[in-house]
């Protein structure tokens, strides 16, 4: 919402100056999001005349003028204008001036040997157009040496506010005059409507339709007007507000959209057929609107129309055919009310914005329709002539009058800001509201225009924002009593922990989008209809994420494009597998790429890094696994991960039948389909999946015992098929005796000369801890041999010879 | 053998100690001590001697050969030390690294924590401190707990405020939305827990808008506290606490404005004064300048309402704030869209190392 100062001082009166009431508009609640104030833009900028001008003597399309610049002798300038000539009266500009159409501040230059001690100024030059043909020639009886934004008109700056979609009222200068004025500048001056007699029967009749969202509409013939070009005064109004101005009968309804925040219509009388209907449109109808577009309707959308057709889009915008022109010389004024719902879902639907429709989707003032209808009436006679009929009334202008009982007292208690019973019944009847009653609970009937104001809350806002937050005293808000206790829960807790523990291996946690393009999703396993967007932003950000990889991945080649092939990346963050609550995940996911190690990438004297492997991606699910007390000793390996995997290299941590993630290579086919460089390593797992941890009873861990006796560590060479995991010899050698095994671990693997192609050997070690005593060589030598009969039965294994 | 053909003992203390004196290495001192000390030794031999002589002899005999005995004893060991320190002296001497060469760089160094979590972990620090717990919700929500139960009635201009990634229609005609605010989880924290609550709220939203300053997703924190008798008196306080505690200044002007959200009733803009005047630097708790950091109110009686309490008995304050935006303000990063891009080199100078915890202990981000 745009106004200048001095439209503002019509509705306003009283001592007060810009910064005033920019302070009190942020105050109260109407953020003043720019002031453009031309006079304070153009200062230095004075009227001066051209004395004389001569030829440059080393320059042909230059002259040297003598300024007389209205004080002391003249000054010398040169000057490249083709009108540059003796006798005119110009724009001066002394050097230090700032120059905005130019972006720089003159100073005194010496042009081809010739001092020149200011500017004579362009339209351009000072950005009231973009003319640079020439300087700005003013009338000859323009006073000397007076700044020119002020002679010109232009000291009146424009303020442009936020207005909230609660407050239609501020979408008027008279509503905002009113709040300036209940928050103490100025007085209300906004004059009176005084209504126009009627000479005549209002010959065109309107119907509404049933079912129509119109609760009344208002109707005038003004017949045999002058219509053309409004007033200087009404153009330099609208246009200082960035409206064009049309013509005399169509500005005046612009000037009430933005003076009264009465949006009204004009239609050409002429071309109006029969009478009016008020209906909803038919399916098939069209309009070729003022815009210049036409716009195809529906009938969930309110249309005028006469014999002929629709004429113009209720609420929204009239019909170019039955426009008024300078031609006009019989002239229909609609003043009538909309339902707000129906004209905010039109305009959406057609994607038709105005200031109408802005109006009357937040709810305009119902009883200002009529006087709104004497006001246009008033102002068309005073400006085109005529003569007026009756005002024809179709429906009833509604009485939205309602009782708000309000206690004082709740301002106090909603906001701590104490103010007395007569400052609060003050505030609100300044504002409009009539307060009724006595004693702590009043009876509080909101203005007509204040169709937002729905209870008690409602009023102690009113109330607030007029007396000032900056009373609302700022109150100590100490903690319960209740103990401390942790504040995050088990997943916010893993989500934190598993971030720090992948960052502490070298990694760099990314935020991607979570958005990823259709085929990306079906690649990683989803791709499901509900989980695409109605309205994606773009083609490549269409789909809910089921998994973070495409995201790392996508950044990781990014980054390679930018020469940094070892990256490791890592994002922990939600993933979605359907649209329910219970559908989306918390997954921790790492990348890695080229020889982003987990101990150094590239080369380096010690020994170059090699390329990452299937192993660096389990070591980081593991440390993040870890990180989040998941019972990591527990985890199963199974060889089964998902297809975006290498097949070969890539398995899936399993906690008995519950999946807990995944790990390994990426798939090379999917790496090419993605264009992406390989070889990638990675992991995904899901933190939701993690076993919740068992509520302790105490905090004390369990008493550390230590063994007197020194473990023994015994070293096996197993040859077992190359299809056996490694993980059962392990198992395997472990359960042989769970109190005496303390360890086992793989400490060499070999493939190659020397054992079968389709065999491997795998050397275990195992520690053996004596608890009581000392163990004997025969005893060990027990342990040993079971060990090697439970690994052959368990996994066909022989000892290597 | 008698006193009178002992040898020179003086003379063979000479001969035997200038041996020891030129021994090369251990293993020639070993020969020397061998031929003078061992079984069949020289000196051993004298000391044998010994037992053949009278008493008297045997008086000045004995401390004489006890005592070359053990001065050659001394010498040896002297020697050997001296040799022993010699020979490690000539070994460290072969033994240099080049300690200036470069070591591999601790993992805990290179890798990073996003902004967005730093931020998210010290303003979990600052609110816990306040006795406020964390609650989230689902990125994918429905229409009641988005928009009507926060009191946006269907069709109102303040839906249009945000602007809404909508998933398909359903075969019931509704549909899902991605949330664009953080609000929903105020919701469905009142719906399932009771009062008092003072809860925080930090998540992703998704808005259909992306230009200079906006991404189709962000970061926002909801804050919501609902009780008996909980005032926007409070809520100026505890804003005022977060924001000294978070930008880390003793003092911070802050300007409230009246503002409009559907779901707030008083509601308000809060402006926080800053130092723009230096080029690409933003200085908290000084200067003339103005920034709008979030909005917030008192909870909607509707809304209360809505969520099964009665607002006759209950209120509350709630508000909201950007945390990409107060994380671009804290640290000085100039572009939002870089956030969102991972770009390694972005991430590495804005990123967090893994140890910098935020604690109210050690200070947020020291």
């Amino acid at each position: 919402m745009k106004f200048t100062l001095s439209w503002l001082r019509e509705h306003l009166a009283g001592d007060y100056a810009l910064e005033d009431v920019t302070a009190t508009l942020n105050r109260i609640g109407f953020e003043v999001e720019g002031v453009e104030d031309k006079a304070a833009k153009l200062k230095g900028f004075s009227i001066a005349s051209v004395l004389s001008a001569e030829k440059h003597p080393n320059a042909d399309k230059l002259r040297v003028l003598m300024v007389d610049t209205g004080g002391g002798a003249p000054v010398q300038v040169v000057c490249g204008a083709p009108n540059a000539r003796a006798g005119i009266k110009g724009v001066f500009s002394p050097p230090g001036t700032y120059i905005p159409g130019k972006n720089i501040t003159l100073g005194v230059g010496t042009i081809r040997g010739v001092e020149s001690l200011g500017m004579m100024c362009s339209e351009a030059e000072l950005e009231l157009s973009q003319d640079h043909d020439g300087i700005i020639e003013l009338p000859v009886d323009a006073p000397l040496g007076v700044a020119y934004a002020e002679w010109a008109n232009l000291s009146d700056p424009v303020i442009e506010i936020a207005v909230t979609p609660n407050r239609a009222d501020g979408l008027g200068v008279a509503g905002i005059a009113r709040d300036l004025a209940a928050a103490g500048l100025g007085t209300v001056v906004t004059p009176a409507v005084m209504p126009v007699a009627g000479a005549f029967p209002c010959p065109v009749s309107v119907g509404i339709a049933e079912g129509a969202p119109c609760p009344a509409f208002a109707l005038r013939l003004v017949r045999g007007v002058k219509n053309g070009p409004s007033p200087e005064w009404l153009q330099a109004k609208l246009r200082a507000i960035g409206l064009r101005p049309i013509n005399a009968l169509v500005d005046i309804t612009n000037l009430l959209t933005f003076d009264r925040n009465r949006p009204l219509h004009v239609f050409d009388a002429a071309k109006v057929a029969g009478n009016l209907v008020v209906r909803n449109a038919t399916a098939g109808e069209s309009l070729l609107a003022l815009d210049g577009k036409t716009y195809a309707l529906d009938p969930a959308m309110c249309v005028i129309a006469d014999d002929g057709g629709v004429e113009s889009l209720a609420g929204v915008m009239g019909g170019e055919e039955s426009g008024c022109d300078e031609a006009t010389t019989d002239v229909l004024v609609e003043s009538a009310l909309w339902e707000p719902i129906n004209i905010a879902q039109t305009g959406r639907r057609l994607g038709l914005n105005s200031d109408a429709r802005f109006r009357f989707e937040r709810g305009i003032d119902p009883a200002f329709t009529l006087p709104g209808i004497e006001l246009a009436t008033r102002l068309i006679l005073d400006l085109c002539g005529g003569e007026p009929s009756e005002v024809t009334l179709a429906g009833a202008i509604p009485d939205n009058a309602r009782v708000i009982d309000f206690p004082l007292g709740l301002t106090e208690k909603l906001t701590g800001l104490v103010a007395s019973d007569e400052e609060q019944v003050a505030t609100l009847a300044a504002l409009g509201f009539t307060v009724s009653g006595s004693g702590p609970v009043r009876q509080v009937t909101p203005p007509s225009w204040r169709a937002d104001i729905e209870g008690k809350a409602d009023l102690v806002e009113e109330v607030i924002r007029i007396l000032g937050l900056d009373r609302v005293p700022s109150t100590p808000f100490p903690r319960d009593e209740d103990a401390r206790k942790p504040v995050l829960t088990t997943l916010q807790l893993r989500t934190r922990k598993a971030k720090r523990a992948l960052a502490s291996r070298g990694m760099v946690e990314a935020v991607t989008w979570s958005f990823v393009p259709k085929a990306q999703a079906e690649m990683f396993g989803g791709g499901q209809p509900e989980l695409a967007l109605a309205n994606p932003i773009a083609a490549d950000l269409s789909d809910l994420r089921p998994s973070l990889l495409p995201g790392l991945i996508r950044s990781a080649q990014a980054n390679a494009d930018r020469g940094i092939g070892d990256a490791a990346l890592f994002e922990v963050g939600q993933i979605f597998k359907g649209d329910r609550p219970q559908d989306q995940f918390i997954a921790a996911t790492g990348l890695r790429r080229g020889t982003a190690k987990p101990d150094g990438t590239g080369r380096h004297w010690s020994g170059k890094a090699q390329a990452v492997d299937a192993f660096d991606a389990k070591a980081d699910a593991l440390a993040a696994l870890a990180a989040c007390n998941a019972p990591v000793a527990n985890l199963q390996v199974s060889t089964d991960a998902p297809s975006w995997f290498h097949p070969g290299r890539s398995g899936t941590f399993r906690l008995g039948p519950n999946v807990i993630g995944h790990f390994g290579e990426l798939h090379p086919g999917l790496l090419e389909t993605l264009k992406v460089d390989g070889p990638l390593v990675g992991f995904e797992i899901l933190l939701d999946r993690i076993p919740a941890p068992k509520a302790k009873a105490t905090r004390v861990k369990p008493l550390l015992e230590l063994s007197a006796f020194q473990p023994v560590e015994r070293d096996f060479a197993f040859i077992v098929p190359r299809t056996v995991a490694a993980a059962d010899l392990l198992k395997a050698a472990a359960g042989v005796d769970r109190k005496l095994i303390t360890g086992v671990n793989v400490f060499d693997l070999y493939e190659g000369p020397g054992i079968d192609a389709d065999s491997k050997s795998v050397a275990l070690t195992v520690t053996i801890q004596p608890r009581e005593k000392t163990l004997t060589d025969a005893e060990i030598e027990a342990i040993t041999g079971k060990i090697v009969a439970e690994v052959a039965k368990k996994t066909g294994a022989t000892l290597r010879g | 053998m008698s006193a009178a053909t002992l040898p020179d003992l003086d003379a063979l203390q000479r001969e035997l100690g200038a041996a020891v004196d030129a021994a090369a290495d251990e293993a020639a001192l070993e020969a020397i001590r061998v031929a003078a000390l061992g079984k069949k030794g020289s000196v051993s031999e004298l000391l044998k001697s010994l037992g053949g002589m009278s008493p008297d002899e045997r008086k000045t005999a004995g401390p004489a050969i006890n005592g070359l005995r053990d001065r050659l004893n001394e010498a040896i060991l002297a020697r050997r030390t001296a040799l022993k320190a010699a020979a490690l002296a000539k070994r460290l001497e072969t033994e240099r690294v080049d300690v200036t060469l470069p070591v591999r760089e601790t993992p805990a160094e290179t890798g990073r924590v996003h902004p967005i979590s730093q931020v998210v972990d010290e303003l979990t620090t600052i609110f816990a401190d306040m006795g406020f717990s964390v609650a989230e919700g689902p990125d994918i929500e429905d229409d009641f707990h988005n928009f009507t139960a926060l009191n946006f009635p269907e069709g109102h201009p303040a839906r249009e405020m945000h602007d809404t990634f909508y998933l398909p229609t359903r075969e019931d005609g509704s549909r899902l939305v991605l949330r664009t605010h953080t609000s929903p989880v105020q919701v469905r924290t009142m719906l399932s827990k009771k009062p008092p609550i003072r809860v925080i709220c930090p998540g992703r939203t998704y808005r259909s808008d992306s230009d200079q300053t906006h991404t189709p997703m962000f970061h926002q924190v909801e804050g919501l506290v609902i009780d008996k008798g909980s005032h926007l008196g409070h809520l100026k306080w505890i804003l005022e606490e977060f924001c000294k505690a978070f930008f880390e200044v003793d003092q911070v002007k802050m300007r409230f404005r009246p503002s409009f959200f559907p779901f707030t009733e008083p509601s308000m803009e809060v402006d926080i004064q800053c130092d723009r005047s230096r080029p690409g630097e933003i200085r908290f708790g000084e200067g003339s300048d103005w920034l709008e950091i979030l909005g917030c109110g008192m909870v909607h009686p509707n809304v209360i309402r809505n969520c099964g309490l009665d607002p006759d008995e209950y209120q509350g304050f709630a508000w909201g704030m950007g945390i990409d935006r107060i994380a671009m303000l804290k640290y000085g990063m100039p572009d939002l869209r870089a956030f969102f891009e991972a770009d390694v080199r972005w991430l590495s100078h804005y990123g967090f190392r893994p140890l910098d915890i935020p604690t109210l202990a050690g200070g947020l981000s020291n």
